[in-house]
């Protein structure tokens, strides 16, 4: 629960980092050490591992303080360490040695990490993947093709699915590890989206080792341990900023204000309504923070991710119409290996071709849908043509 | 519940969940799909002795007055809490007139004996109110008064017609916004009194009864005068919009679970038809917009209360939403259900109806759009505009 006390516990440790750390003066990695060390990286982990083992809802009181103090926001700087490698190692890492060396430096943000998920012949199917993983001897030898995989070439360490077990049924053969991106068996390379840039990138695994200290959960329980990062990673996409008219709708507001001389009262009216749709968001989020107690994210996080993302796509294709031919131009197609999500702050027509990916990445809309219809609603499964059989029957193409 | 400030928004409190409990339970008690159909079939389309019993046993039809004024000196939240159940049954009776406008009237009101008079027995439900004061859009419009208000004295007498007053049917006390010699003021006129002439119209949704008022030389007393009924009837209007908002997400989440129930149990082609993935998105659509609905209901409650926001801005936020959404949700449910949603049999045409009734009290959602477009489209800078490429 959360309690005054524990409230206050957490807004002192944040008062203490930044009286002591001051984000404006100290290196930004100094000051999220000192953030991890005063328990304030996720205040629901267990002291020692950057949390104080209080209620998640109390996070928001930490983050207010360190940021409104200059502080970064630590998800922009390593957003699958933070948003999806730390829930699962914490939850799964094999001993406190391994949690508390792979937690401080990515709380530092010293290591980048990234997940090594999907694959061309696995998409929404996750659970049909095919890369591999032997076991020998007290490592596992991984072979296969991951794809999608951003900040790949930045990441000191990778989340990694991999089929340990073709003969079970899909999702009983897989297991979950860390993997080390610095092993030769590790090949990066750039993947160029339609906005011309590569944010994302391929990984190839070719006879990469992984130790089977850096196995998470047991053997064929990958993917049980794979739905903790996955439903952190809906629910720290769809958690956006708390301020009413920030984030993406602020762009086509910005843009309307910028441009009376194009104002139309059908487009003042569609603007309106993706305001609305944006407010009503940032509402739901503000409420369901309020009513988050202890323990992780639910299904209900699918919402967040379902709305924002088809916000995103309407609120650029209004910009876009509204510009009219003056918006059919663009920039620069020329490739360029991307910082973080550049394409976020480019030019307009930039961010509109972004935009298409934001209905996919995460998980596409029709998945959400059924996420949100079979957990939340509690609907019948729809049938499938791979219930029961093994992985390796299974046609795939 | 005595004058409590509700700290936490979107948090409800245990004696709010307490409160929402009981009132479930008495519309279930009281207002099943069976009582409902028999009720809005009869006269006065509510069960009276339900109705006192609401507001003397439960007492939850003043749940915001303060204790002063003879209420409990609960919040905006509690009222809302209580308005949301019994829109989830469509409870028969002046919700409306009584809760969501008359009674925030009488409160905005200065104090003075007609205000005294008025407010007890309509938080006791002995006595219900209707509200004639010619809104547009949910906002009070001076200009778009019908009805003349003349002085002899002490004594005033008003002329005049209102048409479509929700509740007034039925009403003992009319509140009457009219036009006197110093401007518009808001009268208390007693339904029986001679010179009104009350003309039943048959409403889409039967559940929600409306009635033309002709007033001729009818007896009124003076409740608030040009110098505060504007904000008065401004208050009333706000807080109409807020509850009714709320009446609309206690609807729309009785639909949704109606309708996935109906959809895990109905089978075709030999499998539950939620199942099929087409079923299920739009299941998945109207959970989205009933979250939303609620997320924005709640918010203008709780800003109402504590000033965390613009109340007409929250208001129209709220409304906008909610009015689409119960709506959408509830032609949803006539096509998720097939050929039973569109039966008279069925309850679905119930809340269709209400929806549709609902959307076009206090403003409709375009017209609430358009007040979100000059309060915040209006006062938006351009300077942060992304850069645009030329080329």
């Amino acid at each position: 629960m959360n309690t005054a006390a524990d409230s206050s516990r957490v807004a002192d440790a944040a008062r203490k980092v930044v009286q002591e750390h001051d984000p404006t003066r100290v290196p930004t990695r100094e000051f999220l050490a000192a953030c991890f060390d005063a328990g304030l990286s996720w205040v629901h982990f267990p002291e020692g591992l950057g949390g104080l083992g209080v209620s998640r809802g109390l996070q928001s009181v930490a983050d207010g303080i360190l940021q409104d103090a200059g502080g970064p926001v630590p998800f922009a700087l390593n957003p699958i360490g933070y948003g999806m490698a730390a829930p699962t190692l914490r939850e799964h890492a094999r001993t406190d040695e391994l949690k508390r060396a792979w937690l401080r430096p990515l709380a530092t943000t010293e290591n980048i990490w990234c997940q090594l998920f999907s694959e061309p012949g696995a998409g929404s199917d996750l659970a049909g993947l095919a890369t591999s993983a032997v076991r020998d001897g007290d490592e596992w030898v991984v072979n296969g093709q991951k794809v999608w995989t951003s900040l790949a070439h930045r990441a000191r360490w990778a989340l990694l699915l991999a089929r340990t077990d073709p003969d079970a049924p899909k999702h009983k053969g897989l297991t979950y590890f860390v993997v080390d991106m610095q092993d030769p068996g590790v090949e990066t390379r750039p993947l160029r989206q339609m906005t011309g840039q590569a944010e994302f990138n391929e990984v190839y695994l070719n006879d990469a080792r992984v130790p089977d200290a850096h196995r998470l959960g047991e053997v064929g329980d990958g993917w049980r341990v794979a739905m903790t990062t996955l439903m952190n990673e809906r629910s720290s996409i769809g958690a956006s900023g708390s301020r009413r008219g920030t984030g993406t709708i602020a762009d086509a507001v910005s843009l309307w204000a910028s441009r009376p001389d194009l104002h139309t009262p059908v487009l003042e009216d569609r603007l309106t309504r993706l305001w609305l749709r944006a407010e009503a968001q940032r509402l739901t989020s503000e409420r369901s923070r309020a009513a988050a107690t202890v323990g992780g994210p639910g299904p209900e996080g699918s919402v967040g991710k379902l709305v924002g993302a088809e916000l995103n796509q309407q609120v650029y294709e209004f910009c876009m119409d509204l510009l009219g031919p003056e918006g059919i131009l663009y920039d620069d197609y020329t490739m360029r290996d991307m910082e973080r999500t550049d394409d976020w702050r480019g030019p307009l027509q930039q961010r509109f071709l972004r935009s298409r990916a934001n209905t996919i990445e995460g998980g596409t809309s029709e998945v959400l849908r059924n996420i949100l219809g079979e957990r939340v609603l509690g609907l019948p499964g729809d049938l499938r043509a791979d219930a029961g059989k093994p992985w390796k029957e299974i046609p795939r193409g | 519940m005595a004058d409590q400030q509700d700290a936490r928004p979107f948090v409800f409190t245990e004696e709010q969940r307490e409160l929402r409990t009981a009132v479930r339970k008495f519309a279930a008690d009281n207002a099943d799909e069976q009582a409902v159909r028999r009720l809005m079939e009869s006269d006065p389309g509510f069960d009276t002795k339900a109705w006192t019993r609401l507001g003397s046993e439960l007492g939850v039809l003043g749940l915001s007055v303060p204790e002063e004024q003879g209420g409990v000196g609960g919040t905006l939240v509690d009222q809302a809490v209580a308005v949301e159940e019994l829109g989830a049954t469509l409870y028969p009776g002046p919700v409306f007139g009584t809760v969501a406008l008359a009674i925030p009237a009488l409160v905005a009101a200065s104090d003075g004996p007609v205000r005294s008079e008025l407010l007890g027995p309509l938080v006791e439900g002995t006595r219900t109110a209707a509200v004639a004061v010619a809104d547009r859009a949910g906002a009070f419009d001076p200009a778009a008064v019908t009805v003349q208000a003349a002085r002899a004295g002490d004594d005033w007498t008003l002329s005049g017609t209102v048409e479509r007053v929700v509740d007034a049917a039925a009403a003992d006390d009319l509140l009457v916004a009219a036009t006197g010699p110093d401007g518009v003021a808001l009268f208390a006129v007693d339904a029986t009194a001679g010179g009104v002439e009350r003309t039943p119209l048959t409403t889409l949704d039967l559940t929600r009864r409306q009635a033309t008022l002709r007033f001729a030389d009818a007896p009124a007393r003076l409740l608030a005068g040009p110098d505060e009924a504007e904000r008065v009837i401004g208050h009333a209007l706000v807080v109409g919009s807020v509850l009714l908002a709320v009446e609309q997400v206690g609807a729309s989440q009785h639909l949704l679970d109606l309708t996935v129930e109906y959809a895990k149990g109905r089978l075709q082609f030999g499998r539950p038809i939620g199942s099929f993935q087409a079923v299920k998105h739009r299941l998945a659509d109207m959970l989205v917009d009933l979250e939303h609905a609620r997320s924005a209901a709640y918010h203008a409650v709780w800003a109402l209360g504590d000033g965390s926001d613009d109340p007409a801005l929250a208001a129209s936020i709220a409304q906008a939403t909610c009015s689409e959404a119960f709506a959408r949700i509830a032609a949803d449910t006539i096509q998720l259900h097939g050929g039973i949603g569109f039966t008279w049999e069925y309850q679905a045409q119930l809340y269709y109806k209400r929806a549709i009734t609902d959307a076009a009290l206090l403003g409709s959602a375009e017209q609430h759009r358009a007040r979100i477009a000059r309060l915040v489209l209006d006062t938006a800078s351009g300077e942060a505009a992304p850069a645009v490429a030329t080329g």
